[in-house]
């Protein structure tokens, strides 16, 4: 009895000790992971595609960043501390000494001034999507090297979220300076890994920082990140072992492929996601001009019908507005089907639908739905939608490119109708209405529609700061969004990751945007 | 000069041609056989809206993946659509892509090869030199080259230039089959005889050689359809041919099929076998085709 009870103890102790040592962070080795699109540029502040930031986040450091352990919280990255004012006006953030840009420059608080206003203020020719985000800063001052000092046109209550963007990817300012496009094309960040090389069509990688700034990190000597733009090469890929991770996300189907295949191998994790599909239709280009073409195919989609099937089959899920459904923010299903393009009532509202159309004078509406050329949800989401139109006896083209065309026909306006993205990276309304902000303040907004009424009620909400009425001016946002039909959510995402479960430290959220640095991931292998 | 295929223009003439088809099929029987095959094919892909018996783009979350019944013949695909309904227009995809770019590329092909017979010396040197070039290319990499290169331009729900990407591979296989049948041609007598009369270059091509190589033509015409009928479902397997949500038989194996094939084997069997016997009707026929029109086989 005693020597079982001895076995016993040695046993729980031996496992206790392997536990903790398995947790321990194991340095060396390289991780390679797909990644299932082709950054068009390196530029992560002027990027909304996943694709940029997977590609470039390891190389980069940004001011603030969230604690992934308690999203949303925030915790410092090149700030080592920072001060808010009680009123919201001033940002003062201290930041880390002795780092270094990869070419050797001192980061000093004159690369954070320059990030920033290159984003606020972008030079001619530099596109920044984060135009609108930051159009609240009045002044960035450096009182010094290493103290930064933001002051405030007026109240932003989610500021601080916003300066733990992972797009705000801090570049030198001596490099701005030689050419505002230069972090389109010229990586030189502060991050935990030296860029290497990036082979197009194939793979970026890059190396250990040794200089890096946290110190005792990266833990991994190297990272190769691989283009699988074929969703069935990646999962072989990760099948096969020779990827060990791909970030974004898979759908039900090749999770259960892949859990059947490598079993106790494989990690998954799943989580909502802050990311949904949009219907957007070009306002500049007839007939998408008039609002009754607009609502009348936003009204032909059966949104609570395609949750139900797709979620089958893709990673396309929840119906919901423009806040990520079932987070604070989000309308309520009842308010929800009052709105739209979001009845249950299909039979009705397609009925409608044909006799807005009818009255526009576009019964026999033929179009070209522009789409990206990525298995997972695209296809599904046009597959869907060119079925949802033509039942109002519409004729619709779809048209998949790879992303950068896509992005490239998508920002010159150059399309009639196109399924496009909200990619968030918290469920904070400044970020997911500027997207539908006018044309002239968020080039974010691809519909390229001009809403005096929408700009307002997205000013009021972001100076309000009791969370009952700033909601409900997100609400009357919606509505009136919604009512003008420029774009709308199709439906809301599902995150499902797999990694091999050698790869350790890398942390789930539900942003794909988040956490992609790979500074605290190491390999227990 | 001399017309290979008959004119049936009189009831003499349309015995005539009868009596052609039953020589042919009792001379060449699979070469009958493939044939019928082809034809209904053509004939689903005409008339598939008669035909099909689901529209073949209608999603019904209801019946995702189902196997095989009376509803569905060959059961239905990840979003509930009518495999079978897929299939039947699918066959007009897979017509309409074949034929043409077989027919543009045979054509060009057979043009080039009689010039460049005719012409001789630099000209030939040229177009042959650069008809190597591109023999040197496999024909999926070099339709997979140009359908990369070019943009998609649809014109009538076809993208023309996936046409053209199939096309041009086969031109250069085709100039040469044909450009040796035409060397054989251009010393015939009567070529000398239209030249001696001041005939044009393309009046002695286009109307005293190409109907002596019209053989040759057809018979490369109708192997290539099957080349093209393979190309197309290759291209759009690749995800750089036809697009979701068109039916087409490559398509069809591709995308979600690889999700589920496990689950919903139909899904990759059914296109997968009007594919092989569309190729396998096509090269037989064309076989036949050769047999039946070759003097040679038929000693």
């Amino acid at each position: 009895m005693r020597l079982k009870l001895g076995l016993l103890i040695t046993a729980a102790l031996a496992w206790g000790l392997g536990s903790a040592q398995a947790q321990t962070p194991k340095k060396g080795g390289e991780l390679v992971y797909a990644i299932t699109a082709e950054t068009p540029n390196y530029d992560c502040a002027g990027s909304e595609t996943f694709a940029t930031l997977h590609f470039a986040s390891p190389f980069y450091s940004t001011l603030l960043q969230f604690d992934l352990s308690k999203f949303p919280a925030v915790k410092g990255d090149l700030a080592k501390s920072w001060t808010v004012a009680p009123d919201l006006m001033t940002y003062t953030f201290k930041l880390n000494e002795g780092v270094k840009f990869h070419d050797g420059t001192p980061f000093t608080s004159a690369d954070i001034k320059a990030t920033y206003d290159r984003m606020r203020n972008p030079p001619q020719g530099v596109i920044s999507p984060r135009k609108a985000t930051f159009a609240d800063i009045d002044t960035i001052d450096t009182p010094d090297a290493n103290t930064v000092i933001f002051k405030m046109k007026a109240v932003n209550a989610s500021m601080l979220e916003h300066f733990a963007s992972p797009w705000n990817c801090v570049y030198s300012a001596k490099d701005i300076a030689a050419d505002p496009n230069a972090p389109r094309t010229k990586i030189n960040g502060t991050g935990p890994f030296i860029f290497v090389e990036h082979v197009k069509g194939s793979h970026v990688s890059g190396k250990r920082n040794p200089d890096y700034f946290r110190k005792g990190l990266p833990y991994l000597d190297s990272f190769k990140g691989v283009f699988t733009l074929q969703a069935a090469a990646m999962l072989n890929a990760l099948q096969g072992g020779q990827v060990m991770a791909e970030f974004r996300g898979v759908s039900p189907a090749e999770r259960d492929r892949l859990k059947a295949a490598l079993g106790d191998k494989l990690r998954v994790e799943e989580s909502s996601w802050t990311l949904n599909l949009l219907v957007a239709f070009n306002t500049e280009k007839k007939p998408f001009d008039d609002v009754r073409v607009r609502k009348a195919l936003l009204m032909a989609i059966d949104r609570w019908g395609g949750s139900q099937g797709l979620s089958k089959i893709s990673t396309l899920r929840s119906v919901g507005g423009v806040i990520r459904p079932g987070s604070p923010s989000a309308t309520a299903e009842a308010d929800l089907v009052k709105l739209p393009g979001f009845s249950k009532d299909i039979k009705k509202s397609r009925e409608e639908a044909k006799k807005l159309l009818k009255e526009a004078g576009q019964e026999n509406l033929k179009f070209v739905l522009w789409n990206r050329n990525l298995a997972m949800p695209y296809t599904p989401g046009g597959v869907f939608l060119v079925d949802q139109w033509r039942q109002i006896g519409v004729e619709v083209e779809h048209k998949q490119s790879d992303t950068a065309p896509y992005l490239a026909a998508l920002n010159a306006g150059n399309y009639d109708v196109a399924i496009d993205f909200s990619n968030l990276f918290m469920d904070d309304s400044t970020l997911a209405l500027a997207k539908y902000l006018s044309r002239d303040r968020s080039p974010q907004n691809l519909s390229r529609s001009i809403d005096r009424e929408l700009d307002k009620l997205y000013d009021d909400h972001i100076r309000e700061r009791d969370p009952a009425k700033r909601k409900a001016l997100v609400q009357a946002f919606e509505k009136r969004l919604f009512e003008q039909g420029y774009q709308e959510p199709l439906l809301w995402w599902h995150r499902i990751v797999l990694t091999h479960k050698t790869v350790m430290g890398w942390k789930m959220s539900p942003s794909h945007n988040l956490g992609q640095d790979l500074a605290e991931v190491w390999l227990n292998q | 000069m001399t017309l290979v295929l008959p004119q049936p223009t009189t009831p003499g003439a349309f015995s005539a041609a009868l009596g052609k088809v039953g020589e042919f099929t009792r001379q060449q029987p699979l070469g009958a056989v493939s044939f019928v095959i082809i034809f209904v094919m053509m004939f689903a892909g005409i008339f598939c809206e008669l035909v099909a018996p689901y529209d073949p783009l209608t999603i019904d979350f209801a019946a995702i993946l189902a196997p095989p019944s009376i509803d569905h013949w060959c059961g239905t695909d990840a979003y509930g659509r009518d495999i079978f309904s897929r299939l039947i227009y699918g066959s007009r995809t897979a017509l309409v892509i074949g034929f043409t770019s077989s027919f543009v590329g045979s054509s060009l092909g057979a043009t080039l090869g009689i010039a460049s017979a005719y012409f001789g010396g630099r000209i030939d040197s040229w177009i042959q030199r650069f008809m190597d070039v591109l023999l040197a290319f496999p024909l999926i990499v070099l339709a997979l080259v140009v359908v990369a290169a070019l943009r998609s331009f649809v014109v009538g729900g076809v993208d023309m230039n996936l046409i053209l990407a199939i096309a041009i591979p086969i031109i250069p296989r085709v100039a040469r089959v044909v450009r040796a049948a035409a060397l054989g041609v251009r010393v015939m007598p009567y070529v000398d005889a239209a030249r001696a009369a001041g005939y044009s270059n393309s009046r002695i091509i286009f109307r005293h050689m190409a109907p002596n190589v019209v053989a040759p033509y057809l018979i490369m015409l109708t192997a290539f359809i099957a080349q093209a009928i393979l190309a197309e479902a290759s291209l759009s397997f690749l995800g750089l041919g036809v697009v979701e949500p068109k039916a087409a038989w490559g398509l069809m194996l591709s995308g979600n099929a690889a999700d589920f094939y496990r689950e919903a084997p139909w899904m990759i069997l059914f296109p997968g076998a009007a594919i092989s016997l569309a190729v396998f009707a096509f090269n037989l026929f064309g076989d036949a085709l050769r047999d039946y029109l070759d003097p040679r086989f038929k000693v």
